[in-house]
């Protein structure tokens, strides 16, 4: 059997993962107890529709305008700075975790390092790698109910949780980036006697550059979305007005404040669009 | 278009006003927003390094350690772990069923574009194809614009509590996302064999069917999986809103100064979300 599927992957595979997906799917819909024919046909539909009736009309009112500017601004400068903060982890951590530019490959040809330093940056490069697996691995809401708990209520731990948690993102893409740098502009500089810091400089940075603001600017784009729900745990933003006005059935005043999402998170996708096209 | 031989950039951009401007009018305007945004977010590191935070970090640290590790508390999760992973796989089967339709609707090149459509009279164009196409794209744009958390809020209070209201926010949210990305997919691919197939008097069914459809599904199979990968971490973090799932307990045991709980569930976490890109790269490889 299994040196049958080895000799022939193309036909069996396709089939294997379909029923394996088949079973996954059967197994996921008995748990989660969802009732399609429910949903398509009946009650769960109705309470939707009767949910999404009385969200309408938004409210217009001079102070849920207000709070629906201020949380949209909030949200605004809590992604800015959180997304900063993380290319600003992220570089350097990116730095450790990029094998080419620690021990491995060109650089490291012409003038080999001793024993003792290798095993000082490989140790480093394993603890840079595992650094940003845990700040990645934990997501930014749960980072948000640690700072709120370490520096209390307010946007600022909702920044200092997106900067900790895409840091690690950037982190990573940053390090993948350096590393798939084209290697002929390092050979160059090497054969002029470049060191390795003016190899950094001048034949890696340049490369990755692009792809670093590119990167960066996606993540912004993320942030923003996310930055607009960190309140529900009291990190701040359009998230904390939306859990109080959930909590508490303002019904309209919540359809202003997810309209007040949808502008924000239009108009930084178009503005990240408009600067990715300028800038890289 | 003709392609124009390549010219040094100075000579295919004559310096205008507003391109020597826009590297300082960019750095102010920057600067502006920077400065603006750290006011308004309250930004004070001080903050950090106060006695009071250091002694919270330090509570918080020397809490996780033991893990809680009994077997009571252990399968507990266990079950929340498993309710995370339905979770993900019938939001993104929902996202997947809206996403198929609204995507296609939402390519120009399928429903009032290109070489399909050469020879659709000019009203049927627009009535049968830029109406609907416009529709979708709005309805795909409301859709992924709201965070998937708002959605599951939303859904708790029309369906109430439990993993039902988690499938159906994963469902929308990502469908508008599954969507998009699907439209991009199918307008970006080769016109040439769909031209070929069609000066051949292929229908337009075997133009999308022998064109379009093989360019496109690796990519879609691709994007698909990526996004269940995604659905995953929200999952496991919806039950923040009382959506199911592991993020209820994570935030029930933040609440009541858990931290050994914490720990292991962030621990659980860690395991599910690494072997879900395990298992996600190897259908990966199959199919792609």
């Amino acid at each position: 059997m299994a040196r049958a599927v080895a000799a022939r992957p193309g036909r069996r595979a396709p089939l294997l993962v379909g029923a394996g997906l088949a079973a996954l799917l059967a197994w996921s819909w008995q748990g989660t107890g969802v009732d399609l024919p429910g949903l398509l046909g009946g009650e769960g539909l109705r309470q939707i529709a009767t949910y999404v009736a009385r969200l309408f009309p938004p409210d217009l009112s001079a102070r849920a305008w207000r709070d629906a500017a201020s949380g949209a601004v909030e949200t605004f400068a809590i992604s800015l700075i959180g997304s900063l903060l993380a290319v600003g982890l992220g570089l350097p951590l990116s730095l450790a975790a990029t094998r080419t530019l620690l021990y491995h490959g060109i650089l490291f040809e012409g003038r080999r390092l001793g024993p003792g330093a290798r095993t000082a940056r490989v140790t480093l490069h394993a603890a840079g790698k595992a650094l940003l697996n845990l700040l990645r691995t934990i997501p930014e809401i749960v980072w948000a109910l640690i700072f709120v708990f370490v520096v209390g209520l307010g946007p600022f731990p909702g920044v200092l949780a997106l900067g900790v948690h895409t840091g690690g993102v950037l982190g990573k893409l940053f390090g993948e980036v350096l590393e798939d740098v084209d290697p002929a502009p390092l050979e160059a500089l090497q054969a002029t006697g470049a060191g390795r810091l003016a190899i950094l400089v001048y034949g890696v940075l340049p490369q990755a550059l692009p792809q670093f603001v590119s990167y960066a600017l996606y993540r912004w784009e993320v942030n923003v979305r996310a930055a607009a729900v960190l309140g529900f745990v009291g990190a701040g933003g359009l998230g904390q007005r939306i859990h109080v006005a959930i909590s508490l059935f303002q019904e309209h005043e919540l359809l202003t404040l997810i309209l007040a999402i949808y502008v924000s998170v239009t108009l930084v996708d178009a503005l990240s669009a408009s600067l990715r096209a300028r800038l890289v | 278009m003709a392609r124009i031989p390549s010219a040094p950039p100075a000579d295919r951009f004559p310096a205008s006003g507003s391109r020597r401007l826009f590297p300082y009018l960019f750095t102010a305007v920057f600067a502006a927003s920077v400065l603006f945004s750290l006011r308004e977010a309250q930004v004070d590191p001080r903050r950090l390094l106060d006695a009071d935070a250091l002694a919270n970090v330090a509570k918080f640290v020397r809490g996780m350690f033991p893990p809680k590790l009994t077997g009571e508390f252990l399968g507990l999760m266990a079950r929340a772990a498993v309710e995370t992973v339905q979770i993900s796989v019938m939001g993104t089967a929902i996202a997947i069923a809206l996403g198929v339709p609204l995507g296609v609707l939402a390519t120009s090149s399928l429903m009032w574009r290109g070489v399909l459509h050469e020879r659709t009279s000019r009203t049927g164009r627009w009535v049968l194809g830029f109406a609907p196409y416009a529709a979708s794209r709005a309805v795909l744009s409301v859709f992924r614009s709201i965070p998937e958390y708002v959605w599951a809020f939303m859904f708790v209070r029309a369906v109430g509590f439990g993993p039902f209201p988690g499938v159906l926010a994963i469902g929308v949210a990502y469908g508008g996302m599954l969507g998009k990305v699907y439209s991009e997919i199918l307008e970006s691919v080769s016109p040439r064999p769909l031209e070929t197939l069609r000066a051949a008097g292929a229908s337009r069914a075997g133009v999308v069917l022998y064109g379009l459809v093989p360019q496109a599904l690796p990519n879609v199979v691709a994007y698909t999986l990526y996004r269940w990968e995604c659905a995953i971490r929200a999952s496991a973090i919806l039950g923040f809103v009382g959506a199911g799932g592991l993020g209820q307990q994570i935030e029930l045991s933040m609440r009541m100064f858990q931290f050994d709980e914490v720990l292991t569930l962030l621990a659980i976490l860690f395991v599910l979300v690494a072997s879900v890109d395990v298992i996600s790269g190897r259908i990966r490889g199959w199919v792609a």
